[in-house]
């Protein structure tokens, strides 16, 4: 069981107000991320969820009791920390027990429980091993291990890929997600990595200054971002904004510019607008004269799988995703056709996404 | 401007560590080169060698006609850039620019005269009075840019300059110091610890380890073929599946069935290391033909999908469009769709064919 409902969390430090009225409604079971920059009130909100910080205002429910004032050990959470500092003269299997031992469970407890996370890490070989004799990944398996030996209501964790390299990361988002699949058990996760959040929540809730954007699933954060905010921060390459205007039946951009103004954008007026367009609904190969933007070619980036193209529509740099094949050099004049059934339209004023 | 070479280059420190055992690169007139490499592979050393901070133990460098083992930095003609820093917010554009100009103490005459080719050059001139709060994130940028390259020399070294900035600036200067350096068609040579940073930056870039050369190429000769297992490891996100595999009538065979065009050269029998990039395989529903394997993960990235499968106990990356949907345990065929992958002697661990 580990439902948790955060209500109208608040919290300033000095004058500085770190949470300004958080909501979350995570389900039992849930692998649920709090996606945002830093200085956004992510770790205060999992600290405040924990009872290790007093709020000014708001409440916590965990599994529908009322626990706003209960102490952290009996809300019975386990916090998972991005630091792995192991006991350096403990063995890995001391490593791992030690939580319990704390507890004073009896041996054979102990013994079945490290068994089982040592064999949900892939761990086994290294039990009798101290942190010196490990690589640094073997390090972060153990400290895992240790913090999901216990079987708490959640697991909360804070940012805890953080320090490790790239090559790392990859293989321990697959494992956590291998992980929470097979404990069953709430995963509530803060971070400020748009590809973790992506690629493991079922549920993510993006939170900028203290205050909750956008909750859903990650598809729909990507697909359908409620303000250009949410827009820019998810997705990489960043999303491409526009400045425009729309007049008449078309988009008439800051540069010149003009496209066809999407069906279900005709019932705007004149105000000023964004056009956001990401990188793969570009083309550099599909012609299409009805749609598209001229302008030069800027900059190539092969990444390997693919490679963006920079191209200046005037002041204004765009990228597009285009096959690794593709060449050209700087200045070149090259055509951009845009899908407009995937384009997304944003008040310029309020940066609120214009609903379809 | 001027190109680098730099011959058997070996650099053994007072306590014995050896950071460089032997470089040899051949660094073009005009290149944007990038060395690349994890801390200690010697990319920094190598650096400081061309620079003139460091003495290397043995081997030349020569810039240019010019042979730089006895001169001091300062006579080398090159500049050094270990960091864009952010701007000074109090400072117009002018004053940001000529900042380190002032620092060396050149007369103003002299500072206006660079601050004013420089803004030409990067078509900073409409933005040369304001001040940092009046400009978009871009033009920010390309100031920082232009407040570092304000000098004129023969090449510049880059250190990791964008290390300590965060994502979302790091993806826009990497743009900026690719159209600027092909305008301004400066030698660069840039050292980074990042792979994606290399790719996209470097007209060829060097893959350093233990202070040695493992691979030079342009990027996509060494994203399509990396040279050793070392870099086809480090090149790519997610990266490259080594598939243990043996060559059984003309094919390659894995354990789990998966089988992959032969490359030509191969003895019947004989065990390699294939190297298969996870957008060289798909899914597909089971059967027909595909290789049996269930779906680990599933991480929906927005504009792909990277699905991880077992199969025969070993897991693939597969890289797929953003549509398809396979559910986590989910039974699916995984197939190969490339041509013959690079394939790799397990002891050696270098490329065979």
């Amino acid at each position: 069981m580990g439902a948790i409902q955060a209500e109208n969390l608040r919290k300033a430090f000095g004058d500085v107000q770190a949470l300004d009225g958080v909501s979350l409604d995570v389900p039992d079971g849930a692998f649920y991320v709090v996606l945002g920059p830093s200085g956004a009130g992510k770790t205060t909100t999992l600290r405040a969820i924990a009872g290790l910080e007093k709020l000014d205002e708001g409440s916590v429910h965990l599994d529908g009791l009322d626990a706003t004032r209960a102490t952290p050990a009996e809300r019975d959470l386990a916090m998972v920390f991005q630091s792995y500092a192991l006991y350096p003269k403990k063995t890995a299997f001391a490593n791992i027990a030690s939580p319990l031992k704390a507890r004073k469970l009896p041996q054979s407890e102990i013994r079945a429980a490290v068994e089982r996370v040592a064999d949900l890490l892939h761990i086994e070989r290294l039990m009798n091993r101290k942190p010196a004799q490990m690589s640094g990944g073997e390090m972060q398996r153990v400290a895992l291990a240790r913090a999901l030996v216990r079987e708490p209501r959640a697991y909360l964790m804070d940012e805890p890929l953080t320090n490790l390299d790239l090559k790392l990361r990859v293989e321990m988002r697959t494992e956590l997600t291998r992980i929470h699949r097979s404990l069953g058990r709430t995963f509530l996760y803060v971070t400020n990595d748009q590809v973790e959040a992506l690629s493991m929540a079922d549920r993510i809730a993006v939170l900028r200054a203290g205050s909750v954007q956008q909750v859903g699933a990650p598809r729909e954060i990507y697909e359908r971002p409620v303000n250009r905010w949410v827009a820019g921060f998810v997705g990489s390459p960043r999303m491409n904004l526009l400045p425009c205007r729309p007049e008449g039946g078309r988009l008439v951009g800051e540069h010149g510019w003009t496209l066809p103004r999407p069906q279900w954008a005709l019932g705007e007026s004149g105000r000023p607008l964004l056009l956001g367009l990401r990188a793969e609904d570009l083309s550099l190969d599909r012609r299409d004269e009805s749609a598209s933007l001229g302008g030069e070619l800027y900059a190539l980036e092969p990444l390997g799988d693919r490679t963006l193209v920079d191209v200046d529509l005037g002041g204004t740099v765009i990228k597009v995703k285009a096959r690794p094949s593709i060449g050209g050099a700087p200045g070149e004049p090259i055509q951009v056709a845009v899908d407009l059934e995937r384009a997304h339209l944003f008040d310029a004023e309020t940066g609120d996404a214009i609903s379809r | 401007m001027a190109g680098i070479e730099i011959t058997g280059l070996h650099k053994r420190f007072p306590d014995g560590t050896v950071a460089v055992e032997r470089v040899d690169l051949s660094i073009r007139d005009g290149e944007l080169f990038v060395m690349l490499g994890p801390s200690g592979c010697g990319k920094t050393t190598t650096l400081r060698a061309i620079a003139g901070l460091e003495r290397q133990t043995d081997g030349h460098i020569d810039i240019g006609d010019t042979r730089v083992d006895d001169l001091p930095p300062a006579e080398r003609d090159i500049a050094m850039v270990f960091q864009f820093y952010a701007l000074y917010p109090h400072l117009r554009t002018r004053d940001n620019i000529a900042f380190p100009l002032r620092a060396e103490g050149l007369r103003e005459e002299e500072v206006d005269r660079r601050v004013t080719e420089a803004a030409r050059m990067l078509q900073l001139e409409p933005l040369l009075d304001r001040r940092p709060s009046r400009l978009s994130g871009g033009e920010q940028q390309r100031v920082a840019l232009a407040r570092a390259l304000v000098r004129q020399p023969r090449a510049f070294l880059m250190d990791e300059p964008l290390t300590n900035l965060d994502a979302e600036i790091r993806a826009d200067m990497r743009t900026e110091i690719k159209h600027l350096q092909a305008r301004l068609g400066t030698t660069m040579v840039y050292v980074t610890h990042d792979q994606i940073e290399a790719m996209s930056l470097g007209h060829r870039i060097a893959i350093l380890n233990k202070g040695r050369l493992e691979q030079v190429g342009t990027p996509m000769e060494v994203y399509d073929r990396p040279a050793t297992l070392f870099c086809a490891r480090f090149i790519g996100s997610p990266p490259m599946n080594l598939v243990p595999v043996e060559l059984q009538d003309d094919a390659l065979r894995g354990s789990g069935g998966l089988a992959l065009h032969a490359p030509d050269g191969l003895a019947r029998g004989q065990a390699v290391v294939a190297g298969v990039r996870p957008e060289a395989l798909e899914l597909v529903a089971p059967g027909d033909g595909a290789v049996p394997a269930r779906v680990v993960s599933e991480e929906a990235l927005g504009d792909e999908v990277i699905y991880v499968v077992e199969t025969g106990g070993q897991d693939l990356r597969v890289r797929m469009p953003p549509a398809t949907r396979f559910a986590a345990g989910a039974a699916v065929g995984v197939r190969h769709t490339g041509g013959a992958p690079p394939v790799y002697d397990p002891e050696t661990e270098e490329v065979l064919a």
